[in-house]
């Protein structure tokens, strides 16, 4: 019984070097190998959550600003439901970028260690990085296409348009979590800090960035505060898209803003993987 | 696996400090000393995740910050601790990491299913990994490790943690793997680990390599044949310390015995007798790598 260590039994030939990016598909293979046998404790808090948002919001909150009066006028005449359908997707996104950038990230390094068993095979630890993140830009895809289906069938979904808003959404959701990725590499603690970065920024932001009311309700000095976030920029383009009136060049700019969130954040989170791995 | 001059440096730290090593295709090879002599460090430069700072390193012929990848898919990796998926099953443990080196889904299913039986664990194949015993974590390590069937294993304090049955288990499958010609790079705080498995080994300690040989070569060149312990309630061993001085080429004082190190144990023993030594237990046996290690450093392996 004593083990075959020359690879007889296939006639292949044994271990060999991926290509670059099956390296980094091979990363989110073995992802989905464990989302098939766990996606059931994840799928409430990413797909059905933010239904009851809109259907709280939209449906009951939305009875009264559509009764008329300045609310109504200031989100420019479309239903309140349809009018934040949009912004929630953008939202969601980045609420689940943060849950799969933050505990996850930590946990590879230090619980279930599975980056450090990824990084002794020939796969790099810039190819993990990538990996996570585009697992993670994955997931907040299919949820974001589960969350938009849903909305269309209880005619949350005010044009085709907001099929546009669905790349929008999974680009605003990785502008935020690519750097946070980055900032949960370096961390080296049970993840106290996360508590923080839900509290008093992810929430903050969900609350006060234009997804329920135009971030011009807000006074004049705190509204730099919004446009800084991406989850705005986001809710500009998605709303634009599925609303119309979006113009060209603020649409630019929204869009450079974010990749350049997007990629700072990548580079960013496959150098902290590099120097925590390969050191 | 050849190193010459071979440093790695933590900030001030100097971790490794320079030293020669060169391990033969087919061999069995020891680095044996206490935690913080410097055996992880090396082990990870030699694995290929942890660049060098300065020296000399070969593996399987090539350079491992140049050629890293292309090393670390002909090597097997098993670490101190388990990085196991433990919310994954056996089986997916095994397929899934077989598939980073770049291993078909046949292979590895079918690669997979035989390093089960190797491990003993196909019972427990589509088991999770969570509530299995720390010996079948270690033998699924170990499995994980040969699924591209390495060139060269290496194995971080492989049985560190584990009950005594556990262990022989362990290194029953490890000579084995000896057998069909896998060179085996080792590191241990166990002296019985390293005289199980190694062909030659490096006593290591403070960064440095101290000694250098077969585990029989360095007993019979750092100690004697046999070993006296004579064992004293506390203090006791200071005032029969100049009574048994000759009866041994040389006589180690620890705190609560005295080792007296002779070629005819039993004789030694029993002329320390007849001068009235009264130690409270006694024990004849035959040298081991601990005291070499002793007589080296002047402390123990393990703490």
């Amino acid at each position: 019984m004593a083990v075959d260590t020359s690879a007889t039994t296939t006639g292949t030939p044994a271990g060999h070097v991926p290509g670059h990016l099956r390296a980094i598909w091979l990363f989110v293979e073995s992802m989905w190998v464990w989302y098939r046998r766990n996606w059931r404790s994840s799928a409430f808090s990413s797909m059905l959550l933010p239904l009851l948002y809109l259907v709280a919001m939209g449906l009951g909150l939305g009875t009264f600003v559509d009764a008329g009066g300045r609310a109504a006028g200031a989100i420019g005449g479309v239903g309140y439901l349809q009018y934040i359908a949009p912004a929630v997707m953008v939202a969601t996104a980045i609420q689940n970028a943060t849950g799969e950038v933050t505990y996850p990230v930590l946990s590879g390094f230090r619980w279930q260690k599975n980056y450090w068993a990824v990084a002794s095979t020939p796969v790099s630890p810039a190819q993990v990085a990538d990996g996570h993140l585009l697992w993670v830009t994955l997931r907040i895809g299919l949820s974001a296409l589960v969350y938009l289906v849903i909305a269309a069938l209880l005619g949350a979904v005010a044009s085709p348009g907001a099929i546009l808003a669905l790349p929008v959404a999974v680009l605003t959701g990785m502008a935020f979590g690519a750097p946070l990725a980055a900032y949960s590499a370096t961390l080296d603690t049970e993840g106290q800090q996360f508590s923080v970065v839900f509290r008093f920024i992810v929430m903050p932001m969900m609350l006060f960035a234009g997804t329920f009311f135009p971030i011009e309700q807000l006074p004049a000095w705190v509204r730099p505060l919004a446009w800084i976030t991406p989850l705005w920029h986001g809710n500009e383009l998605a709303r634009g898209v599925t609303l119309g009136g979006l113009d060209p060049l603020p649409a630019l700019g929204h869009v450079a803003y974010l990749l350049a969130l997007l990629v700072a954040g990548v580079l960013l989170t496959r150098r902290m993987f590099d120097r925590r791995l390969a050191s | 696996m050849r190193a010459r001059g071979l440093v790695k440096r933590f900030g001030d730290f100097e971790a490794v400090r320079g030293i020669d090593v060169e391990v033969r295709r087919g061999e069995a090879f020891g680095f044996l000393g206490p935690n913080g002599a410097g055996k992880s460090s090396t082990m990870r430069m030699i694995a290929c995740v942890s660049p060098r700072s300065a020296g000399e390193l070969r593996v399987l012929d090539m350079d491992p910050d140049v050629d890293g990848p292309r090393i670390r898919a002909r090597l097997g990796v098993v670490p101190q601790q388990d990085n196991l998926d433990t919310e994954l099953t056996v089986r997916q443990n095994l397929q899934v990491y077989g598939r980073y080196f770049g291993l078909s889904r046949a292979h590895v299913r079918a690669r997979a299913a035989e390093l089960m039986d190797f491990a003993q664990l196909t019972e427990r194949a589509d088991d999770e990994v969570e509530p299995l015993s720390g010996g079948m974590k270690r033998r699924l390590t170990i499995a994980r490790s040969l699924v591209n069937d390495p060139e060269l294993l290496l194995l971080d304090e492989p049985t560190t943690g584990l009950d005594p049955q556990a262990r022989h288990l362990l290194w029953d499958r490890l000579f084995r793997l000896k057998q069909t010609g896998v060179t085996l790079i080792v590191t241990t705080h166990y002296m019985d680990e390293a005289e199980q498995l190694c062909d030659r080994l490096v006593v290591m300690d403070g960064g440095r390599i101290v000694a250098e040989g077969s585990p029989a070569e360095l007993i019979r060149r750092y100690s004697s044949r046999e070993v006296v312990e004579l064992r004293f309630p506390p203090g006791g061993q200071d005032g029969a310390v100049h009574r048994v001085r000759d009866l041994a080429e040389r006589v180690e004082v620890l705190p609560d015995r005295l080792l007296l190190y002779a070629d005819d144990g039993e004789g030694a023993l029993a002329t320390a007798h007849q001068r009235g030594v009264q130690p409270v237990a006694t024990l004849v046996r035959r040298s081991t790598l601990e005291d070499v290690f002793l007589r080296l450093t002047g402390r123990s392996l393990v703490d």
